[in-house]
């Protein structure tokens, strides 16, 4: 129980930060309500990221709270009813930039662990 | 986010997630699957709703108030179901909290709180210094200064902005008209005094620099006077008010809050009115205070050092004289709280220990429960609830009891503050003693820290476990609750070490104030009645009048029936140092300038005066009626200044030399046996001259009766007979010695009082724990000393199997305690008369009072184990 307990945050961690970043992009594209970012990622990857709904709207609340993105109730033009909304703001944008810098940083840093041949044959 | 919104937002994150789910339902069903089978597919994918919504909310900030909600909810329910617990430790906690809150009002206004002055901070005391360590342990170390060099450090030093001094006078008060006459506590204030302080008159003025003077005729009331003796009626200023006999003008009216020095003061005349104008250019006659307000721009240890230059330049100019070679500063507050700061000290901290027993004691009775409650904890745990919830729950248990507790101590405080303040007579600025935001601020830190201390150790404890280990522990499963019993064992040791601490502060103080009381002063004690009158100078301005008044009232209190004896003096032992005065002997060579003059106590003594207070003569003779105006000088000395002054010498004969009065010669006459000018300090040299030798003598004589019965019953007869002689005369202090003594002993006595209360809670605290701990322990073990008793053990084997269980944390508390109190007894060590810190008697006395109750805690339980029946213990299981 309490062997459990201590690693779940360090994995959520993880997550979180990703998942900021991974639907702040796809609010890049335009509004977008949770149903569709969620289904959007999980389209994109081709279905590789499950998308946990469990994480999903406390991370979409939190991005708003932070201010990185505006909600609003507003008709869907396919459904006819109401649907939450969320759209990115100019301080969100700004996140999305830093944080895909940093994340391609990461990135490069676990290339060149893994793979330091195909690093010098660049 | 508000809490007022927490209602939309929860609404809110409701319908978002229900329009969503609705919408992946609605694609299921597009993609052709029936109705019910999309509606379960939805909610496979998406995963539970509840608790999604609830992460959700989590990321909105008032989700920790919501959770403190519950806690609180879930607490206040728990405390109620066992409402025996709740009581006892919400009492504990209010009686600890209450203690320690009062006393820290009474240190915060009379340690910590600047006296409500301008600007208290730049103002300071100066006194005189004396460099000789021999002059010091006589507390010449903060000698009065001397009118003179008072004058001379205002006038010659620049580093203060002013300078100003106050001295002790005592008048009767009589009316214009002849209304009742009292005595009143005085003070000669310099005109500068009130100014300098910040103080402005309540009604019309202080006074102005020409009143300053020998012939100044002005008077300021205090307001209790005003109130008192005339009725808060303004019309009281301008008038005359008849001090001594002289009159005097009233100019002013102090305001309330003003209490300085202290709020016996009922009277100000300016510094020098009233004075011998040549006592105003003695440099030797120590009998004011000076406070001195620093310039902002100097540094007190430059502005110090010129006065020191100044003092250092009048010591040489007068080496005969007990002038001091330095001066030194202290702070208003240090000078007021002197005689009550260890005290004070001492109290707090023992107070602070019993809270610290109080904290143990409710931590030791949460443990004991959170083991009743064991299982719920489990059950919760595999629930799903998080330690963190879980401890935070209990923390609010301990928060409960310590807020209710402190709630009732701080209101517990108020009377008991109130009550310390009357019974403590020594207490300085009483007036603004007194609960503030500062002492409430106090007092909600305290609730805090004995909730932290109480609940935080049980609540770690309880929840350690895991769920499935305190789910399989059953009462036959005892190594599942050992760590708690451990833990409570800890505790344990930790509260009677405390207890010991205090137990043996107690004694100790106990044993002093009895040795105290029981000194022998050098007197008689019973049977003897005193009372003072002071003779105004303006009535009785010659030395015959005053004789005339002296003899005639003692011939008629002398035929009283019941009267075995009368005598007059200045002072009766026991009841303060009084004045002390430097002398020479004539016969001895002159002593080299630079060093102290010898110095003893000044007493007057009528013939009848050392056996009417069996004080016994070692040689030569009593004064004798012949001693008196006109006739040769003569004085008998004590025991003390025969053997410091006439080491082999006989100092009959010999003549004293002593400047102040008459700057004469006095021919020794007699010797007596020493007595204490004060219980607790050791006896000085003291000189007795004769009252009727017309020398002039301001202030008070004391009649000494000696009686044959109850000495109080002639209090009222001789004050009439006073009152026939003079009837404008008032009479002070009607106490008989045993009296003077007792209120000399006030201060040590309800200190000693105080802690033994303070140690006689801890002590029931303490058993009450071990009590506790160890009836849980046996009702844990009820299972194995059954097993024991099915396989032959005796019941006196489980009686001492128990016993030993409860002893042993008794036992380690005791020696860490007897460990703690020698480093703790040095904190009362200055306040200890005639017993020795390491008081073997004492130390033994506290262990075998401590084993005894122990014992007696323990002996409960350990009895009720052996009584188990052994088929019983083993079919419970």
């Amino acid at each position: 129980m309490s062997s459990m307990g201590k690693q779940t945050p360090q994995r959520a961690n993880l997550l979180q930060g990703t998942l900021d970043m991974l639907i702040l992009r796809t609010l890049l594209y335009g509004p977008a309500h949770g149903h569709q970012i969620g289904k959007h990622i999980q389209r994109t990857t081709n279905d590789f990221l499950q998308m946990q709904h469990g994480s999903l709207y406390p991370a979409l609340h939190r991005l708003e709270q932070r201010g990185w993105v505006t909600a609003k109730w507003e008709v869907a033009p396919d459904r006819n009813r109401e649907f939450k909304y969320y759209r990115l703001t100019d301080k969100g944008r700004k996140q999305l930039v830093v944080e895909e810098s940093q994340w391609k940083r990461m990135a490069e840093a676990v290339a060149r662990v893994m793979w330091p041949a195909a690093e010098e044959m660049r | 986010m508000r809490w007022w919104q927490i209602r939309k937002r929860d609404a809110d994150v409701e319908r978002e997630l229900q329009s969503d789910l609705d919408l992946e339902e609605e694609e299921q069903r597009e993609r052709g699957v029936s109705p019910e089978e999309a509606h379960h597919a939805a909610l496979r994918a998406f995963g539970n709703p509840t608790l999604i919504s609830e992460q959700t909310r989590a990321v909105w900030s008032w989700n920790g108030l919501e959770n403190i909600l519950r806690d609180l909810r879930i607490s206040v329910r728990t405390l109620f179901r066992s409402p025996g617990f709740s009581l006892i430790a919400i009492i504990v906690m209010a009686l600890c909290i209450g203690a320690t809150t009062s006393l820290f009002t009474v240190v915060r206004s009379v340690l910590l709180r600047p006296l409500p002055f301008r600007d208290p901070d730049r103002l300071v005391m100066i006194y005189e210094h004396f460099r000789d360590p021999s002059m010091n342990a006589q507390e010449f170390n903060y000698n009065h200064v001397a009118p003179a060099d008072y004058y001379d450090w205002r006038a010659q030093t620049h580093g203060f902005e002013d300078m100003a001094a106050f001295r002790w006078w005592q008048f009767s008060l009589t009316g214009e008209r002849g209304e009742l006459p009292e005595m009143v506590s005085a003070r000669g204030g310099s005109w500068n005094l009130f100014p300098m302080l910040g103080v402005q008159a309540a009604i019309g003025r202080t006074f102005t620099e020409s009143e300053d003077s020998p012939d100044g005729n002005t008077v300021m009331l205090t307001w209790s006077l005003f109130e008192r003796r005339f009725g808060g009626n303004p019309w009281v200023v301008g008038r005359q008010i008849h001090l001594d006999g002289k009159p005097y003008t009233v100019v002013g009216v102090l305001p309330k809050w003003f209490t300085y020095p202290d709020a016996k003061i009922q009277i100000w005349i300016s510094y020098a009115s009233g004075l011998p104008p040549d006592i105003l250019r003695h440099h030797d006659f120590h009998f004011s205070s000076v406070i001195a307000r620093l310039r902002p721009d100097v540094k007190l240890a430059n502005a110090l050092s010129q006065v020191e230059a100044v003092q250092y330049r009048l010591h040489l100019q007068n080496l005969n004289a007990p002038v001091a070679e330095d001066v030194a500063p202290k702070t208003i507050i240090e000078d007021l709280a002197q005689n009550v700061k260890r005290p004070l000290v001492i109290l707090l901290s023992a107070v602070g220990c019993m809270l610290l027993i109080g904290c143990l004691n409710v931590a030791n009775l949460l443990v004991a429960r959170s083991a009743a409650r064991q299982k719920e904890i489990g059950v919760r745990n595999a629930l799903g609830a998080r330690r963190m919830t879980l401890i935070r729950e209990q923390l609010m248990e301990s928060l409960l009891v310590s807020i209710a507790g402190g709630v009732t101590g701080v209101l517990l405080s108020l009377a008991a503050t109130n009550w310390l303040v009357s019974t403590w007579t020594d207490l300085p600025n009483v007036q603004s003693i007194g609960a503030d935001g500062i002492v409430l601020a106090f007092a909600c830190s305290l609730v805090f820290a004995s909730a932290m201390l109480s609940g935080l150790l049980p609540a770690i404890s309880s929840t350690s476990k895991g769920a499935i280990a305190a789910l399989q522990a059953s009462s036959r499963n005892v190594a599942g609750s050992q760590s708690r019993t451990a833990l409570r064992k800890t505790l344990l040791t930790v509260e009677i070490a405390a207890t010991v601490v205090l137990l043996i502060a107690a004694g100790l103080l106990l044993k002093s104030f009895w040795r105290l009381r029981t000194t022998d002063v050098g007197c008689a004690t019973d049977n003897v009645l005193t009372m003072s009158y002071s003779l105004p100078t303006k009535k009785y301005d010659t030395p015959q009048k005053v004789n005339a008044f002296n003899e005639t009232l003692l011939e008629q209190v002398r035929t009283t029936p019941g009267v075995r004896a009368a005598g007059l003096g200045s002072m009766v032992p026991g009841a303060g140092a009084g004045e002390d005065d430097a002398f020479t002997i004539l016969e001895h060579p002159p002593i080299a300038p630079g060093t102290a003059l010898p110095d003893a106590l000044y007493r007057t003594a009528d013939p009848g005066y050392f056996s009417a207070l069996q004080i016994p003569l070692l040689r030569g003779r009593f004064f004798t009626g012949a001693d008196r105006a006109g006739s040769p000088k003569t004085v008998i000395i004590n025991r003390l200044l025969a053997q410091q002054y006439f080491l082999d010498e006989n100092p009959l004969g010999k003549h004293l030399h002593v400047v102040p009065y008459g700057n004469a010669d006095h021919e020794i006459v007699g010797v007596v046996a020493d007595t204490l000018y004060q219980v607790g300090q050791s006896p000085k040299a003291t000189m007795y001259f004769p009252v009727l030798n017309g020398d002039s003598n301001p202030g008070g004589l004391t009649l000494a009766v000696l009686t044959s019965s109850e000495p109080l019953a002639f209090s009222v007869p001789i004050q009439k007979q006073i009152a026939e002689l003079d009837p404008e005369l008032p009479v002070s202090d009607v106490l008989t010695i045993r009296q003077i003594i007792e209120r000399s002993l006030g201060n040590a006595s309800l200190t000693a009082r105080l802690v033994l209360g303070f140690a006689a809670l801890s002590l029931m605290l303490a058993s009450v724990g071990l009590y506790g701990v160890l009836s849980y322990l046996t009702t844990q073990r009820t299972g194995e000393i059954g097993v024991r008793m099915a396989m032959g053990a005796r019941r006196e084997q489980v009686v001492h199997l128990v016993l030993g269980d409860g002893l042993r944390p008794a036992l380690y508390g005791l020696t860490l305690g007897l460990a703690a109190s020698i480093g703790a007894v040095r904190l009362i060590e200055s306040m200890l008369y005639g017993t020795q810190p390491l008081d073997p008697a004492i130390f033994a006395a506290v262990a075998a009072t401590l084993l005894a109750v122990a014992v007696l805690a323990c002996l409960v339980p350990a009895w009720r184990a052996s009584q188990i029946d052994p088929m019983q213990a083993l079919r419970t299981e």
